[in-house]
This record gives C-alpha cells, structure tokens and sequence, in this order.
C-alpha cells in the first residue's frame, strides 16, 4: 500500500489525491494535528493511515506526500519515533499532549505583537520598584516566598 | 468656520489628562463602559473635524472650483480656514485611517487565531491547563472563551487563591472585555492622544475583574494576595527580561498597575462619584456638540458656494 520511497520530502505522488478542495491551512496547524491523532491513536501509525484518520477529523483530503512530509519533518524534531514496518514506516508521538499545547500556545501567543488584544493576563510585568512595594503591602502574606526559580531559561521561548 | 470646529480636536488632549485619574477614581465598571465610550467618542469626533477642515480645503482648489463651477475666492473669503490648515488636516484625517485600518485588520485577525486556539485545547470545561514550567493564567476570548492556566501557577497557590483567580478570568470572559480593550485601542489608533485613554481601559477592565472576585469570594484580602503572589512569582520566574521589558515601556516612574490593584483591593470597595461621571459625561457631550455645530458651518459654506 505505501511505497516507501515516497518519504523523500516532496518526492513524486504516491497516491493520486486531488489538490487541496479543503482550505489551505499552515503546516504548523497541520503538524499539531498529525500529533493529536497520533497521540490518540496508542499505537505507531502509518503515513497511510494518518491520513486516512485526519480525512476523518473533517480537515479534508490531504495529499498523501504531504502527510509524509509532515510525519517526516516531526521525526528530525524529535516529536515523532518512528520504526519499520514491512516496507514503510510506522510513526508514534513522543511529546506529552499537555505540552504539545503549551508549547503551541506559547508559539502563537510569542508571535502576536497586541498579545494583550488576545488574552487577558491574570498580572502584567512588574517594574523594578513595584517588587519592593508589593512585599510592603502585602508582607507577611507572602511569607511563603515567590518560589523564584533560579532557571536560566530567560523566558526566551 | 470657528471655534467649533477645533473643539474636537483639543478635548482629546483633557482626556489624556484625565484618563489614569478616572481609572483609580471611579468604580471599575462605570470607568470601562465611560473610558471606552469616550475614547470612541472622541475619535470619531475629532476624525470628523478633520474631515470639515479637510472638505474646506476642496473649496478652494481652483482646479476643482472650475470643474465644480464655483469661484475658489468666494469660498477663501467666506471661510477663515486657510489652504494649508486644510490640506494638513488632509493629511492627518488619511494617516489616522490607514492607522485605524490596519490596527482594526491586525486585531481582528489576532482575535480570530485566539478564539480558534481556545476551540482546539482540549479540555472538558471552560478551564484548560498547560502543563508549562512558567506560571501564567490568561482568558482567551472565543467560542467558548477559555481560562488557561499553566501547571506551575496552579502549584503555586491554595484552594482559595485559585478560586480567586478563576472568579477573576472568569469575569474578563463574561464581560467580553476584549471588546472594550478592542474598541479603545481602535479609537487611539484614530486619535494617538487617546493612547493613555486605551491603558487606562486595560487597567480597568483587570480592576472590574479584580472586585468581582473580590465579591464571589468575599474576601477582598484573599484577591490581593493572589494578584500579589502570582505577580512575584511570574516576576521570579521571569527575571530581567521582565524588568527590561517594563523598562522598555516606561514603567520606572511611578508604581506599575499590579501593586495599585493590590492597594485597591486592600482599600474599601470603590463608591460612586456622581459628579465625576456627570462632569465627564458633559465633555463628551461638548465634543459631540462642537462637532455637530461644525458639520453645520460647512454646509452653510457649501451653500453660498452653491448658489449662483
């Protein structure tokens, strides 16, 4: 059924889908959803199968090398394993689903420049002085402490 | 043309004034609904005054008085607006809708991938969390509006603490107040003086979130805590970026919107001020006035044009 050698990314058509009749989306959207459904699935998926489960999902016929493409790239990103099975590849998500969506969260929300217009955050940022003023009012409150992490990750996600 | 017509075009600049000192005055819910119904207010005014000046100017071209049969030196001597006064208003009347315009399509789109972000999280009910190291909790407009909150934020805090939190995010989406932010940072796309109008509108609505969690848990004390904690927590994590970041915003003057949150929380609730309301209520009223007087100016001008 699946010809392997279709796992060159852009290679020739395996399968003979139409172009896309659903609305084009952007692979980011796409990649997320071929890591749901294989999330979901609790066992490693064929490029063939993936495709058949995201027609189903209401996403529309996808070219087949496109969800190659896709399962592919997800591999080099170290979100996908994937093994051999006859002469195709079998695909499985490595990421937890929680985190995949913090992390797309986080890549949708970095890239907005009103983030304010989009969400409405619990607190802003505090200023150099507002600290100070902060531990003055509500002092022994917050005697349980900030838990700072001395995290060196600054916050450059 | 007189005084009418520049009315407009000043009363922005009482608003700037007067904004942060409405937000911190009046009652959170009264000072969204006054904040951001002034800051509209006052951008269609004033783009409407820039409008009749602008149209003036068509008046005395010569180029369009030959076409239109009128006499451009009738127009010049009936009229005190003069050509270069026109033609700048020209200029600002287009810059503040190509501004408007793209801010209107760059939030609109903004919205729309948050709303479709909001529909994909999956999660039973309203509230949804992100298993994510950094603590953050935010409402997400949409159909249905979500409440995300991240792993480590809900670690940080008790029952009650996330109670109050919860009653807060609730709030923004029960209220829409992403409408209310919208439609003022709109209006200060139109008008920049109305910059410090939209902040105070921002300000606001987490102030009318901040008292109805106050209200649901009934513990005005617990709220202040909660707003104080995760504030030091998201600042810990954070570090210098976020000092930077508020630096970059001008924030080092005085103290920032989360300890003045914590300081009205901590203070009774917030009464009526009546006279405030009805004092700025009689602005806009003027604006709105000025204008309407102005529109009618320049249609008595375009009638002595007119008429042969």
């Amino acid at each position: 059924m699946d010809s392997s050698a279709d796992h060159a990314a852009g290679g020739h058509r395996g399968r003979h889908q139409p172009r896309h009749a659903a609305p084009r989306r952007r692979s980011g959207e796409l990649s997320g959803l071929v890591l749901e459904v294989l999330g979901q699935a609790g066992r490693p998926l064929t490029a063939g199968e993936v495709a058949e489960l995201l027609e189903g999902t209401g996403v529309g016929p996808l070219a087949y090398t496109t969800v190659v493409t896709i399962l592919s790239r997800l591999h080099v990103h170290g979100l996908a394993d994937r093994s051999r099975v006859g002469r195709a590849y079998a695909y499985r998500a490595v990421a937890d689903e929680a985190q995949l969506a913090a992390r797309r969260m986080r890549r949708v929300l970095d890239a907005e420049d009103d983030r304010a217009a989009v969400l409405a955050r619990f607190v802003g940022g505090l200023n150099a002085r507002d600290e100070q003023v902060l531990r003055r009012l509500l002092g022994p409150d917050l005697a349980s402490g900030s838990q700072a992490r001395d995290d060196p990750r600054d916050g450059a996600e | 043309m007189h005084i009418a017509v520049y009315l407009p075009l000043v009363l922005p600049a009482l608003a700037m004034v007067s904004a942060r000192w409405l937000a911190w005055r009046l009652e959170p819910r009264t000072a969204t609904w006054l904040l951001t119904t002034s800051a509209l207010a006052l951008a269609a005014a004033s783009s409407a005054a820039l409008a009749i000046l602008a149209a003036t100017a068509l008046g005395q071209l010569p180029l369009l008085a030959v076409v239109g049969h009128w006499s451009a030196r009738v127009v010049g001597r009936n009229d005190p607006v003069s050509i270069a006064e026109a033609l700048t208003a020209c200029l600002l009347l287009a810059a503040a809708a190509c501004a408007t315009i793209r801010a209107a399509v760059r939030r609109v789109r903004a919205i729309v991938r948050a709303a479709r972000e909001s529909h994909r999280l999956r999660s039973a009910g309203r509230l949804a969390v992100l298993s994510d190291p950094a603590p953050d909790a935010y409402a997400l407009p949409g159909l249905p509006g979500r409440i995300v909150v991240t792993a480590a934020m809900l670690d940080a805090l008790d029952d009650r603490e996330r109670s109050a939190l919860l009653a807060h995010e609730r709030t923004h989406l029960t209220g829409a107040h992403y409408l209310f932010v919208a439609v003022a940072e709109l209006s200060a796309a139109a008008n920049p003086l109305l910059y410090p109008v939209a902040s105070a509108v921002r300000y606001s609505v987490e102030r009318w979130a901040d008292e109805r969690a106050a209200k649901v848990t009934g513990d005005r004390h617990l709220v202040a805590r909660t707003v104080g904690k995760a504030a030091l927590l998201t600042d810990g994590y954070h570090k210098k970026p976020f000092a930077t970041l508020a630096a970059a915003r001008g924030k080092l003057r005085r103290a920032g919107p989360v300890p003045r949150r914590v300081q009205a929380l901590l203070a009774a609730p917030p009464g009526s001020s009546p006279v405030v309301l009805v004092f700025a209520l009689g602005v806009l009223a003027l604006a709105a006035a000025s204008t309407a007087e102005a529109a009618h100016d320049l249609l008595a001008l375009l009638q002595i044009v007119g008429s042969p």
